[in-house]
């Protein structure tokens, strides 16, 4: 079911918010590694371009607080809280049916989908509740995009697949616009060398990675504020694997990026921050650095060293 | 650690590299309690004899580095795992540092073969059981990752430096009687001098070991260390 979910499935006339987000902040965070917990925040970090600089009182591109979700009796998620800044990639790790992916599917309702699942708790995009019945999900998921395990294009022409998005949202007023989008997010995304010269090829002729990197073209074709990224990488060779990680790493700062990975070495290559799920609890969130060096909790030091089970 | 890895081969590497940690340290001790039973007993050949085995020491040290850089290469040790390996990387450099200290108070016998009574040589054997109990301790402290353990070796260090302090005194004296005592002063001021290393490197391990169990490193109260 998840891997087959077109990203913004249903046209809306929705350009304004997720216009505002594109070009504000085009350089990239200072620190690499994040020295950025709670008593390092005393150091001011130093200003970025039009973006006043990250405050650490300022409100979190997204929070979870108490997010509890339930599959019909069975509770998948309980009592997890987690902010996500726009800075930095998050990473969710933990063993199979710990709840990650079912988090992650919270943060742009991709839940709703499925009929028998409850969530409960706050969940705010800026400051605005997503949770509420009144919020519109097709404007909720251009601004909150998602990647998904199976590399998922259109069976159209590469560039049909990235030009959809901004044409049903109205982003793009005439085909130079349209034309200027499309390379743009293929350049964004990697993939433009690879294809220019074979735009109205299908997508599905490409291989693998090139595939995925279309798909993550297509998600920032919209510009979204956060993209979500479920496995983007588990059905990838290495190499194909090293693009993406890449490219995950060009697109921070521009994008508030949360991924799901079974991989823990590709949690620490590429995040800043990493949640531990467990049993569906938050065990552990923090520093990416003190996850796999120095964890707080057993449990976590369990899974990451391999003792798990 | 409590529990295995789910890979138990990772549990087999993790061990060996202890293993040879502990092998390096008996034969640093060894080394050195040889070395101050040469000194006692003038033993010039057993002397050699320490200088020759310090290659074994030299072995080990190569051995353990290309385990450990073969155990990051192939399991990607985390969080815990990977601090005892860069531990036990360190640790054997250390180690066989102490060894040159040994080898090089071994190469001293020679010229101390007819040396008097020398007030100074009395204290030395005693400077040196405390030195190689810290050595012993500490790596039994890290094969054990016992923190606690580690913070007292730490403190035992003081010891140490209190022979040594009295060692150079009576020497000094030594020397201003008779300017001819002064070239078998020096030499002992020297082995002094490597015991006063090998109690400070202990130390340093005792470091190693607190950060690899815990992940923090050690408090300056921990430290004991006099200002």
């Amino acid at each position: 079911m998840k891997e087959k979910m077109p990203l913004t499935p249903v046209p809306a006339p929705s350009a304004s918010i997720a216009a505002e987000a594109s070009e504000a902040d085009l350089t990239k965070p200072e620190e690499a590694t994040g020295t950025d917990s709670a008593p390092a925040l005393a150091k001011p970090r130093p200003r970025r371009s039009k973006e006043p600089a990250i405050d650490p009182k300022k409100t979190p591109k997204m929070r979870a607080q108490e997010v509890d979700v339930f599959y019909g009796e069975k509770q998948a998620l309980k009592n997890v809280s987690i902010d996500i800044h726009d800075d930095r990639v998050t990473a969710f790790i933990g063993p199979s049916g710990c709840g990650k992916s079912t988090f992650l599917r919270c943060l742009n309702r991709m839940n709703d989908t499925i009929p028998t699942a409850r969530v409960t708790g706050l969940i705010e995009l800026d400051g605005q509740d997503i949770t509420d019945p009144g919020m519109d999900v097709v404007q909720l998921r251009a601004r909150v995009g998602m990647v998904f395990q199976k590399p998922n294009p259109f069976p159209k022409s590469i560039y049909e697949n990235v030009a959809y998005g901004p044409r049903i949202h109205g982003l793009a007023d005439g085909k130079s616009k349209l034309d200027e989008i499309v390379e743009k997010s293929l350049k964004r995304a990697g993939l433009w060398d690879e294809v220019k010269d074979r735009l109205q090829e299908s997508g599905t002729a490409l291989s693998g990675g090139q595939q995925q990197r279309l798909c993550i073209a297509r998600a920032i074709a919209v510009d979204p504020e956060v993209i979500l990224m479920d496995e983007p990488c588990s059905a990838l060779d290495p190499i194909a694997t090293a693009k993406i990680e890449e490219l995950i790493h060009e697109l921070r700062g521009r994008y508030a990026i949360a991924i799901v990975t079974h991989n823990m070495q590709q949690a620490a290559r590429v995040s800043q921050r990493t949640a531990f799920f467990h049993l569906g609890e938050l065990v552990e969130y923090g520093k990416t650095s003190e996850i796999f060096t120095n964890p707080r909790e057993r449990r976590t030091q369990d899974y990451i060293t391999g003792r798990y089970g | 650690m409590p529990k295995g890895h789910t890979l138990k081969a990772f549990d087999d590497d993790l061990d060996r590299l202890r293993a040879l940690i502990s092998e390096m340290g008996g034969l640093a001790e060894h080394a050195i309690r040889e070395s101050m039973r040469c000194l006692q007993q003038r033993d010039v050949e057993g002397a050699a004899k320490i200088v020759e085995n310090d290659k074994k020491l030299d072995a080990l040290e190569i051995e353990t580095e290309r385990r450990a850089v073969q155990l990051i290469a192939l399991r990607a040790p985390m969080a815990g795992d990977l601090r005892d390996v860069v531990a036990a990387l360190k640790i054997s450099g250390v180690v066989e540092r102490i060894g040159d200290y040994a080898k090089n108070i071994a190469k001293r016998v020679p010229q101390l073969e007819d040396a008097g009574k020398i007030e100074a040589l009395s204290l030395m054997p005693e400077m040196a059981r405390i030195a190689t109990e810290m050595v012993h301790d500490v790596l039994t402290a890290f094969v054990e990752r016992d923190a606690e353990a580690a913070v007292r070796v730490m403190k035992r260090d003081d010891a140490v430096d209190d022979f040594y302090d009295s060692i150079f005194r009576t020497l000094l004296t030594h020397m201003m009687e008779d300017p001819q005592n002064i070239g078998q002063s020096a030499h002992l001021l020297f082995i002094a001098k490597n015991l006063e290393r090998a109690g400070d490197h202990a130390t340093n391990i005792a470091e190693m070991v607190y950060y690899a169990a815990t992940g923090q490193h050690m408090t300056e109260a921990q430290t004991g260390k006099k200002p």
